[in-house]
């Protein structure tokens, strides 16, 4: 049995996650829309070693439905995560720069939006926007920076604050250098792992508003709007309709919540050596 | 030449005074300990004098004229915990040239290797690092040295490596040193006069 110590493991665990999320949007991404058109004859099908996730009602294979739809989901989920936490950095900084006034005004913003669920403020923001691709990323975006904005607020006062910073200002560095050089190098990984901590949220929350009705257009090949379908033909027996796509949700948001994980661990400097 | 306060007073809330009245003076070229109790306030009236806090009233002088606010500040500051006062994501070459550049001969004299310059904060212990933060402190145009505790948590060898060269430097570049320290024998050793906070 070969040893191997926790840095190593964050990096194996790493790159399979990666490897996988990556292989799921390429796959997705590259397989045509006739692999997925109606083929009449082969209808309700069980999983089969032709069909491993079985067909539905209309005789798509629900293998290469549940890609498309994965895929799909990553892409938006990546979208509406990026601009989320591009947002909570623009809006941390200023907050915790800007003085009293700028501070009060955001914090009252995260504080507002952090009281209504985010499922309603989803649903809200999209339903506004006349739903459909657009107003689910807008959405997304909209609702996933209130509490990473917290987190960048705070780390920046407390830089603000620290020795080093302000012995940089005596030693007659510039408000830019101090910036760039101090405070950049500490927010990076706060943006990355809150990168791919939002990313789960914001697909899941794709698929729950997708699968309310809310979200995406029916005929796109999305996970909630499969889930949702399923449903409907879940009493007649047919459960490999929900299964799978449902497993493979489950599946692509835990990668993405372990890859956060390791990599919060990994650039964290005090548990570096763990 | 000197640094001055006159008629200093701070609290962080107000009407409610860590201290009032302070007047004090410390000439260049002259050494001057402060001593006082915990809570007195020396660690803050070191920080009005190198213009890290404002004072809530009365000013700093430096040779007559308020304190800069920008570029390099003339009266520096060296804090007790050197662990807070470098930036752990900065390697230690970094931190040391952030201010001036110094040379091979005094980060000799102060005990500093030339392989410890490519280490992280994190990899030196906290005498290793306070050595670095002297160094720092050093710079040509400094006029004022506020030593904060300096050499508190140092063992007595390399407290005395360290005043040494910093005593040096002092007298080369005719030099003031406020030294805030519990020390005694340190304090009657090194300085010419030695002021206590609480009766000033």
């Amino acid at each position: 049995m070969i040893s191997i110590n926790k840095r190593q493991k964050t990096v194996v665990i790493s790159t399979i996650t990666t490897v996988i999320l990556l292989a799921i949007l390429v796959i997705g991404l590259l397989i045509s829309n006739d692999r997925i058109v109606t083929n009449l004859d082969s209808r309700n099908l069980p999983p089969s070693l032709s069909h491993p996730f079985g067909t539905d009602w209309l005789g798509r294979d629900m293998l290469i439905r549940t890609l498309k739809g994965m895929s799909m989901s990553i892409g938006v989920g990546l979208i509406a995560a990026a601009s989320s936490v591009m947002i909570a950095v623009s809006l941390g900084i200023m907050a915790a720069t800007l003085g009293r006034v700028v501070d009060g005004i955001i914090s009252w913003l995260v504080d507002l939006f952090l009281s209504v669920p985010h499922l309603v403020m989803l649903i809200l923001i999209s339903f506004v926007l006349g739903g459909g691709m657009k107003g689910v990323v807008i959405g997304l975006a909209l609702t996933h920076w209130p509490s990473l904005t917290r987190v960048i607020r705070a780390e920046v006062m407390q830089l603000q604050c620290a020795e080093y910073v302000q012995t940089s200002r005596r030693l007659g560095k510039s408000q830019w250098f101090i910036a760039v050089k101090h405070t950049l190098p500490h927010l990076v990984p706060q943006f990355l792992v809150g990168l791919f901590l939002l990313f789960p949220h914001a697909i899941l929350h794709e698929a729950a508003i997708t699968f309310l009705g809310m979200g995406l257009s029916p005929h796109q090949p999305a996970i909630g709007i499969i889930l949702s379908e399923s449903m409907r033909y879940l009493s007649t027996g047919m459960w490999w309709l929900a299964l799978f796509p449902g497993l493979c949700l489950l599946l692509v948001v835990r990668a993405f919540d372990l890859l956060g994980e390791v990599l919060r661990s990994f650039v964290d400097p005090y548990r570096a050596n763990e | 030449m000197q640094l001055e306060a006159i008629d200093i007073g701070f609290g962080y809330k107000k009407n409610s005074w860590i201290f009032r009245h302070v007047h004090m003076s410390v000439s260049r070229g002259e050494i001057v300990g402060l001593v006082g109790p915990s809570g007195a306030g020396k660690t803050t009236l070191g920080k009005i004098l190198s213009g890290y806090e404002k004072p809530s009233e009365g000013l700093v002088r430096l040779n007559g004229s308020p304190l800069p606010s920008k570029g390099y500040h003339p009266v520096q500051l060296v804090f007790q915990h050197p662990e807070k006062a470098v930036n752990p994501k900065w390697r230690m070459k970094e931190i040391l040239h952030e201010g001036w550049n110094p040379d091979d001969e005094l980060l000799e004299r102060l005990g500093i290797e030339k392989d410890w310059l490519r280490r992280w904060p994190n990899e030196l212990s906290g005498g290793e690092l306070q050595r670095f933060c002297v160094a720092r402190a050093l710079g040509p145009s400094t006029q004022f040295l506020i030593a904060d505790e300096m050499t508190t948590m140092l063992d007595s060898i390399t407290q005395a490596q360290i005043w040494q060269v910093v005593l040096d430097m002092a007298q080369k570049r005719n030099m003031g040193i406020l030294v805030i320290s519990h020390e005694a024998h340190l304090l009657n050793r090194i300085c010419s006069r030695i002021i206590d906070i609480s009766q000033v």
